[in-house]
């Protein structure tokens, strides 16, 4: 029972990270029908980007963390966010009229580029980073133990989707993306700048993304060029399991699919950890590629 | 009387380029023809993509999962069950094709990027499977078979048993091949395999040609230029995608087995992603369902680097900015096929609107 709850909450706490990941894919999706492949490498950048910054600022004890964290996520979400809409306006702009394909293959050139850039960069090697922000001490609830640093993880994550909802369900701004993602050229005729607002989500979505890539860091302490790769599939996953262009879906699905990787790599084996979520990835888009909350829509080839 | 010449401007170019690299090892060392031989596995295996992208349309990424099935299966028969190399190669092609039949049939129907994502998501799956040693695992599991029908001091069946990918370790000493007694070294002598490679691009070049030709061909390149309409007349869709898969697939296989032989050591990094995405790229920056482009693709994506030893660091940054250029600029690639001799006939779409 304990190693279940272990388990459980390393799964909900992995699973925000999946989600945070999960909804710059779903964003993106939702406005422009584009699998954004570059975005696990911009999660990547902000992992990078927020050790960077650490060091610069000698934030490695937990006074000094405490204070300058709000600070030092704001920076990291702004850049990561900036570099995000250049991504687009290199990359995906020239080719809003192409064939989708083209914008796929775009992509994955881009992935390319930023992750070889940060190996470039950084150097191939993994990097480590300080030890000792996250607090180690573990809640006990009702008998069972909840370690403060997945809490604390989960409780970031939750509130950031949280406040992304509320903009996109609640604000002015929020319903122009929304109806942009329905319909772009109805939007257009409405007044919308669809551009803006495509700029605008190619920002929130890195910049969540970013987020993520500081708290990976932060909870396992190590990060390395290549990880963007596997936790952009994952989280792609993520998003097809809750339903893609589903913002709610992002989210379900991240912490479901971060549950589900947690008890199968301790119930069914640690070495398949992977090829578990591939295999979920492979038997939803058969059974139901819509997704858990995504509704089904008809298709133009 | 007739004045027309015999041979077209193009033809003329094939035949002088088919000479060159014929008699290029004349003229270079062991290193160099090395990547020579470097070059023309990636042609055979770009070739064998471009079946399934180039001419099926099909965005399939995980190619190298069909490779390394056939490096494995030539690895393990050779060393663990002492089969000549050469032998292995039709055994290899068969399993990767059966592979990709078990994999392809439920998938085939997704759309494009789709589709993508999953055959990342298999090669994925494969890789895990080869440094878990999945084969050890299922060979185990037959032994118990055979014991409980009681078949169990069989030689064969402790092969079996004992047959496994050597995990992360990867797989030492595989045989070189030999043709009639005569053994191909790719490592000691270069300019042999140079010919063995040499043969099977030939072959290669010449099916894919065929296939190009023929009725199944055209018919491949029609429906995947317009699939709605395809299916519309009663084409079998599915089908025809899925045959390309496995043809590709048979195809990438038996080119496993000479990239067993040549370096006569296979590890699951030989096959990773990456691997994918170079064969990808090599067919979507040469031109996608054009002969020369995909060859001349594998001179460009696998030869360049080498010439430019100081650039192999830069390389992937390289190609990943040049794939984007190409995309904005020239999306069909640096060499395209001619369009068809008979164009489909494109309605314009106000028309079907009104």
């Amino acid at each position: 029972m304990e190693q279940f709850f272990q388990q459980l909450t390393n799964g909900l706490a992995i699973g925000g990270i999946y989600a945070l990941i999960a909804l710059g894919y779903t964003l993106v999706y939702g406005v422009l029908k584009l699998i954004n492949f570059a975005h696990g490498d911009l999660f990547t950048i902000g992992a990078f980007l927020g050790l960077s910054l650490l060091t610069a600022f000698s934030l490695t004890d937990k006074l000094g963390f405490a204070m300058g964290v709000g600070a030092l996520v704001l920076m990291i979400v702004c850049l990561v966010g900036i570099i995000g809409i250049l991504l687009d306006q290199a990359a995906y702009k020239p080719l809003r009229t192409s064939p989708r394909l083209s914008a796929v293959v775009s992509a994955l050139g881009m992935s390319i580029v930023f992750s070889n850039a940060i190996m470039l960069v950084f150097g191939p090697n993994p990097q480590v980073y300080p030890h000792g922000i996250l607090p180690t001490s573990v809640l006990h609830i009702f008998g069972l133990p909840f370690p403060v640093k997945r809490l604390l993880l989960l409780v970031t994550s939750v509130v950031l989707m949280a406040a992304l909802y509320f903009f996109i369900q609640k604000t002015t701004i929020g319903a122009a993306i929304r109806a942009a993602a329905i319909d772009q050229d109805a939007a257009r005729l409405m007044g919308i700048n669809v551009n803006l607002v495509i700029m605008l989500i190619f920002f929130i979505g890195p910049a969540l993304g970013g987020a993520a890539g500081v708290m990976v860091g932060l909870y396992y302490g190590q990060i390395k060029w290549t990880m963007g790769w596997l936790y952009g599939l994952k989280a792609f996953t993520a998003a097809i399991l809750g339903g893609i262009g589903n913002i709610p879906g992002a989210m379900v699905g991240g912490l479901l699919l971060g549950v589900i990787e947690s008890l199968g790599s301790a119930y069914i084996s640690m070495a398949w950890k992977d090829a578990i979520t591939f295999v979920v990835l492979i038997l939803i888009l058969i059974v139901r590629p819509t997704g858990l909350l995504g509704e089904r829509v008809a298709e133009k080839i | 009387m007739n004045d027309a010449p015999r041979f077209s401007k193009r033809q003329i170019i094939y035949a002088v380029v088919a000479v060159v690299w014929i008699v290029s090892p004349l003229f270079l060392d062991n290193y160099q023809t090395d990547v020579l031989n470097t070059v023309g596995l990636y042609a055979i295996l770009a070739l064998s993509l471009n079946v399934i992208l180039g001419y099926g349309g099909m965005f399939h990424m995980g190619h190298a999962a069909f490779y390394a099935i056939g490096a494995y299966t030539t690895a393990i028969l050779s060393t663990q069950f002492g089969v000549p190399t050469m032998w292995t190669m039709p055994i290899a092609g068969i399993l990767a094709g059966v592979f990709a039949l078990i994999v392809a049939r439920p998938i085939i129907h997704l759309r494009g990027d789709y589709l993508l994502i999953v055959t990342i998501g298999m090669v994925e799956i494969v890789r895990i499977a080869i440094i878990n040693d999945a084969v050890s695992s299922a060979a185990k599991f037959l032994n118990k078979g055979f014991m409980l029908l009681g078949i169990q001091d069989w030689a064969l069946c402790e092969k079996i048993a004992n047959a496994s990918t050597g995990g992360p370790n990867g797989i030492f000493g595989v045989a070189a091949p030999s043709i009639f007694g005569f053994e191909i070294n790719g490592i000691v002598n270069t300019t042999h395999y140079f010919f063995l490679i040499t043969a099977f691009l030939a072959a290669t070049i010449l099916l894919f040609f065929l296939l190009e030709r023929s009725r199944y061909g055209r018919a491949l390149r029609y429906l995947c230029s317009d699939e709605i309409a395809a299916e519309g007349s009663g084409v079998n869709t599915s089908g025809y995608k899925l045959s390309a898969f496995v043809i590709g697939a048979f195809w990438a296989g038996m080119a496993g087995t000479l990239f067993a032989g040549k370096i006569t050591f296979i590890s699951p990094t030989s096959f990773t992603f990456a691997e994918s995405v170079t064969l990808f790229m090599i067919v979507i920056l040469g031109g996608s369902g054009y002969i020369p482009g995909v060859i001349l693709g594998a001179l460009l994506v696998v030869g360049l680097p080498e010439i430019f030893q100081d650039f192999q660091k830069w390389r992937m940054l390289v190609f990943g900015i040049v794939l984007v250029i190409m995309m904005v600029l020239r999306p069909q690639g640096i060499m395209p096929p001619k369009p068809p001799k008979y164009p489909i006939h494109k309605v314009d779409e106000r028309e079907v609107t009104l």
